[in-house]
This record gives C-alpha cells, structure tokens and sequence, in this order.
C-alpha cells in the first residue's frame, strides 16, 4: 500500500507547486528587471553630473597651470583675451552676486507672502486661478524675460534715474527676481499647506488670528521645506544667464553697484561659447573654471541648505 | 443664573447654559435641538457612540466651527456671568476663544521651544513683559503637573517630550492664558495608562479652578472624573444627570444599554 501511494498522492500536487514556483519565478525575475531599470536610471543620473564634474576639473586644472590661483581669486580685471590678460574671477562673480542679491531681494518676500497668502488666506477659487498663472510666469523663455528688462523695465528706471545706463544690474535683477518668484512661492506654498490642521486649530484654540496663525505656528513648522525653497531660488538666480546676457550687458565690471552694467559668469560663459576662440586656447579654457566657480557655488548652497534643513528638521 | 440643589456643601452654580443648539455641517444636521447646562467648576462628561456629534458639540463652545466654511449654528450657548450667547453673530469668535481653552484628542504643540508653546496665548493676547511671562509660564506647568520633569529644560523643542508629557504641555498651554472654561476632547485617547492615569488626576485637581468638558469614550474614565454626564446619540442629548445617577440608575433605556455595554 505504502508503495503505491506516493507517486500517485504526491503528482497532482507537485504539479500545481510548481506551476505556483515558475510564477513566483517569473514574478521575482520581473521585479529585478524593474528594479534594474530604475537603477540603470538612477546610474544615468549619477553620471552625468559626475561627467559634468569630470570635464570641468580636467579642463580647469589646464587653465591652473597657465594661471595662478591666487591671481584667479584676487586679480580685479578679467581680460582674458587681452595681450595683457587678466583672470581675477571676482570681476565676474561680483556681477553674479548683485544681480542675484537684487532678484532675491524681490523673490524671497514676494515669493513668501505669496505662498503664506495662496495657503492660508486665498478662497479656494482665487488660489485656483492664482496658481497656474503663477506657473505660467515660471515657465515663460528667459530670452523674452531679458528683452522685457531691456526694452521695458530699464527705460522704465530710467524715468526715475535717467542717468541709469541702457545695460545695467538693477533691470535685470528685477525682472530674474519676478521669474524666481514662482519657484519660492509654490515650493513655500506646499509645504505650508502640509502642515498638518490640527497644529492649525491649536492655534486658533488660543485665540490667535489667522495671521498670527500663519506667521506664528505654520511658517515655523513649514520651514524646512520654505527653506529649500529659497534655495532653490538662490540657485536659479546664480545660474540664470539668458536674461543677464540681454539686460546687463557683456562689459566685465567689478562692481557691486546694480546701477552699472556688468557680466556675470553665465552671460561670460555664454559670449565665449558663441565666439569663434580656437579650442584649447587659454581663453577657451576660462570657461570651464569660470563654470567651476558657478558649480562650486552652487554646491555649497545646496549643502548650505541641507545643513539647515536638517537642524530644523520638524516632527510634527 | 440657574441654581441647581446639589449634594455638594458648595451651591452649584451654572457657568454656561446651552438652549436649544442645533448645528449643521452644510445640509447634515449634527446636533439637534440640544438643551444643557454646564456647571462651574464641575467636570462634564460627554458620552455616547462614536459619530454621535459630542466633537462637534465640544466645538461649539470655542466657535471652531467657523474655521470652515458652510456651518452653521443654531441656538444659544450663553455664558455667564455675563450673560453673553456666544454662538450669536456680532460675537467675535476670538473674543470666546480667549476665554474657552481647548485639549485636543492628539497632542499638537507647535514648534517651537517647551516655553514657547505655553507662552503662546498670552502673547498672542499681546503680553510680552519677561516677568509676567516667566510667572504664567511656570505657574501653567505647575498646573499641568509638568514643572519638575521640565523645568530644566524650558528651551528645548517641544517635540523632545513624550506623548504624554506633550499632551500635559497642550493643557498648560491652555491653562496658561486663565480660561473660564477647559474643553478636552479624548484627551487620553493616544496616550499609554500611565500616562492616561496622570492627565486624569490632573483634570481632578484642575477642577478647582476652571469649569471643564470632556469627551470620553471610556465609561470608566466618565464614571471617574466627571460630576455630570451628557450621554449623546445621533446628535440628540439623550440624558443629562449627576455622573452617579447616570451611571447607577439611568433614567433612561437607551442610556442604560449604552452605558452596560449592550449597545454602543
Ligand atoms: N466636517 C464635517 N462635515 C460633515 N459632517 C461631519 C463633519 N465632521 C463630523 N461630521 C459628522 O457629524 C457627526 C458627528 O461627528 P462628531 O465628530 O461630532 O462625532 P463624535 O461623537 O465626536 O465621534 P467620535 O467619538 O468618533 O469622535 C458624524 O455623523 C460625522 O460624520
Ligand atoms: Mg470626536
């Protein structure tokens, strides 16, 4: 009886296990197949910045061995394609660092009171229409943001101050900040609305307003994710070069004055790239330590950024 | 004012009367036609199955109602001593708030420092000399029962302290600013039973000084805090007695059978 038995009991179960198996197979070989893909993704990612990184040091290193560092860092005239050449960085980061210090000065408060409104004081309706508008002013061309600086906002400064050259820091500036604004207020906006309500009505519970409300309980408790979104901002701003290119001239000033015009590292880089300088020639190679310095910067506001985050890191 | 025989020495006075609420989120009617008073210095109960409108009858006392569009009340909730409805519409709702405190079900201190959040009320109201601070401060955290596990340690993030200790802090937040009258809802209801023994004991200390409204869900917890209980159902006040009477010999059915766990 006991020899029997097994082979007949034991074949029509072991023929649904393993039909059960070869689906779990499939199953597990289609979700490594998935997850390969992601990280082949993510690996894309990972490379690209690593490349960017890589060309920038390589290329960098050449300029450094034609160019101190030091006088890279000091120098105050930038004439690379002088005879008499002059590579003191600090001329085009001064015209980086007053335009941005202009935009910023618009986008952070607008950006802010903005998003506090949109989130905690727009009805529904008006923040409905409020916020694709806003998106929209985001995704405008820079190049028409920088002829909007040029041939409406500068004459408009001009009524002011007529003696406000045609090229200037101030327009540009002005007209970056209003771009940037979107980037501040939604990012702003999204983490103030995620602060949870019940944080909300504690605050109504004591009495408070709903302006003390906002400013008081729900800025403090959005203020990591309103501090990326500065960030965010600050990093659009040092990177912006279509607008500085057409507003702000192409003129290397050091100077920290936005009622002058003045290059900036990106519109440089830009004038150089379109320009017909032979490959490899030191001039050529300016570009790629000036687009250092902007990464670099870039960079150590992101960290910046993340350090903040973190020791403000809120559990509600 | 209505005064009320009570078993107590002390006379039983009443510190707010509610007349004839009723309350409507948008088309659904919650509360009906709810008549009760609130007496001073005693703890109310409010009582019943889960969806019953004892929430939303809480959130009456406080206007926080009006923090959402499309409700509306019906009704009066008048307050004494001065005789003011504070349901009715020229009554600024923040006016009733700096008098009615409010403890929520899940602890929410805001964030910033231990200090800070129990500071909270009275600068909204404005104050901000030092002293008069630091007084309230610690005099709330006494009566929170929190003074000692903190009093090191004012200026740390609120978020540092336990659940419980959280809560406590929520209830000197509220007490700090002097309230007439303290509205807990399941106060107790995200908390572990040791915790849940001392925000207890507290609201039997508490009742000294401020007239209280608790929801529960805990029979036991009702039975043991509360001088009165409201038992609710389907936003009617069913029956509204001294805790024991309620307890022991309910003059109702329904209240019975909730109340004995045959229902509810
Ligand atoms: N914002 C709202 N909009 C519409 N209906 C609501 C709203 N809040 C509560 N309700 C309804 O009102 C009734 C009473 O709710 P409420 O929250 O007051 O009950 P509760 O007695 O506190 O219940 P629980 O014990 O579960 O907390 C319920 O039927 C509920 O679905
Ligand atoms: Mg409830």
């Amino acid at each position: 009886m006991s020899a029997v038995a097994p082979g007949a009991a034991t074949s029509m179960p072991s023929e649904a296990m393993s039909v059960r198996l070869a689906r779990r197979r499939s199953r597990i070989v289609g979700e490594r197949i998935i997850e390969a893909v992601l990280f082949v993704a993510a690996l894309v990612s990972v490379f690209t910045t690593v490349g960017i990184v890589y060309i920038l040091v390589k290329e960098s290193v050449v300029f450094f061995e034609e160019v101190p560092f030091w006088d890279f860092l000091t120098d105050t005239q930038w004439t690379p394609l002088f005879d008499d050449a002059h590579f003191g960085i600090m001329v085009l980061l001064s015209g980086t660092l007053t335009s941005s210090a202009v935009a910023l000065s618009i986008a952070i408060p607008l950006g802010t009171i903005i998003a506090i409104y949109l989130s905690e004081f727009a009805p529904f309706a008006v923040r409905e229409v409020a916020k694709p508008f806003l998106e929209l002013l985001g995704g405008v061309p820079t190049i028409i943001y920088g002829y909007f600086a040029l041939l409406f906002v500068t004459p408009l400064l001009q009524k002011i101050y007529p003696e406000l050259p045609g090229f200037n820091l101030l327009a540009a500036g002005i007209v970056m900040g209003i771009m940037i604004i979107p980037y501040v207020s939604s990012i702003s906006e999204d983490a103030m609305r995620a602060v949870p309500m019940s944080l909300r009505e504690g605050s109504y519970a004591m009495g408070a307003t709903r302006f003390q409300t906002a400013v008081k309980v729900v800025v403090p408790a959005a203020i990591s994710g309103i501090a990326s979104a500065y960030i965010l901002g600050i990093s659009r701003a040092v990177g912006e070069t279509m607008i500085l290119a057409v507003a702000a001239g192409m003129q290397p000033n050091l100077t920290f004055n936005p009622l002058e015009p003045a290059a900036t590292i990106t519109a440089y880089i830009v004038q150089v790239a379109l320009g017909d300088l032979p490959h490899g020639s030191i001039g050529y190679q300016t570009i790629f330590a000036a687009g250092l310095t902007l990464m670099l910067f870039t960079l150590a506001c992101n960290i910046g950024g993340h350090v903040l985050r973190k020791s403000f890191r809120e559990a509600y | 004012m209505v005064a009320v025989s009570a078993q107590e020495a002390a006379p039983v006075v009443a510190k707010a009367e509610v007349r004839g609420l009723n309350f409507y989120y948008s088309d659904f009617h919650a509360l009906k036609a709810i008549d009760m008073p609130v007496y001073e210095k005693k703890v109310t109960a409010l009582i019943g199955p889960s969806g019953c409108g004892k929430s939303t009858f809480l959130r009456s006392f406080n206007r926080m109602h009006d923090l959402y569009p499309g409700n509306r009340y019906e009704g009066e909730i008048r307050l004494f001593p001065d005789d003011v409805n504070v349901l009715a519409p020229g009554v600024d709702p923040i006016e009733v708030r700096m008098r009615i405190s409010m403890v929520f079900q899940k602890p929410n201190p805001f964030p910033k420092s231990i200090y800070e959040n129990v500071a909270y009320g009275l600068r909204v109201r404005g104050e901000s000399r030092r002293v008069t601070l630091n007084e309230k401060v610690e005099e709330a955290l006494r009566s929170a029962a929190l003074w000692e596990e903190v009093k090191e340690r004012l200026q740390e993030p609120a978020f540092n302290l336990s659940g419980g200790q959280q809560q406590r802090l929520c209830i000197a937040r509220a007490l700090a600013t002097d309230p007439e009258i303290l509205l807990f809802d399941e106060p107790t209801s995200a908390l572990d039973p040791i915790a849940t023994a001392s925000i207890e004991e507290l609201i039997h200390d508490l009742k000294n000084k401020v007239t209280i409204v608790i929801v529960t869900h805990n029979m036991q917890q009702a039975a043991r805090v509360s001088d009165y209980t409201a038992y609710m159902y389907l936003g009617e006040l069913i029956e509204f007695g001294v805790t024991d009477e309620i307890f022991i010999k309910p003059k109702k059915k329904e209240t019975e059978d909730y109340i004995t766990g045959r229902f509810g």
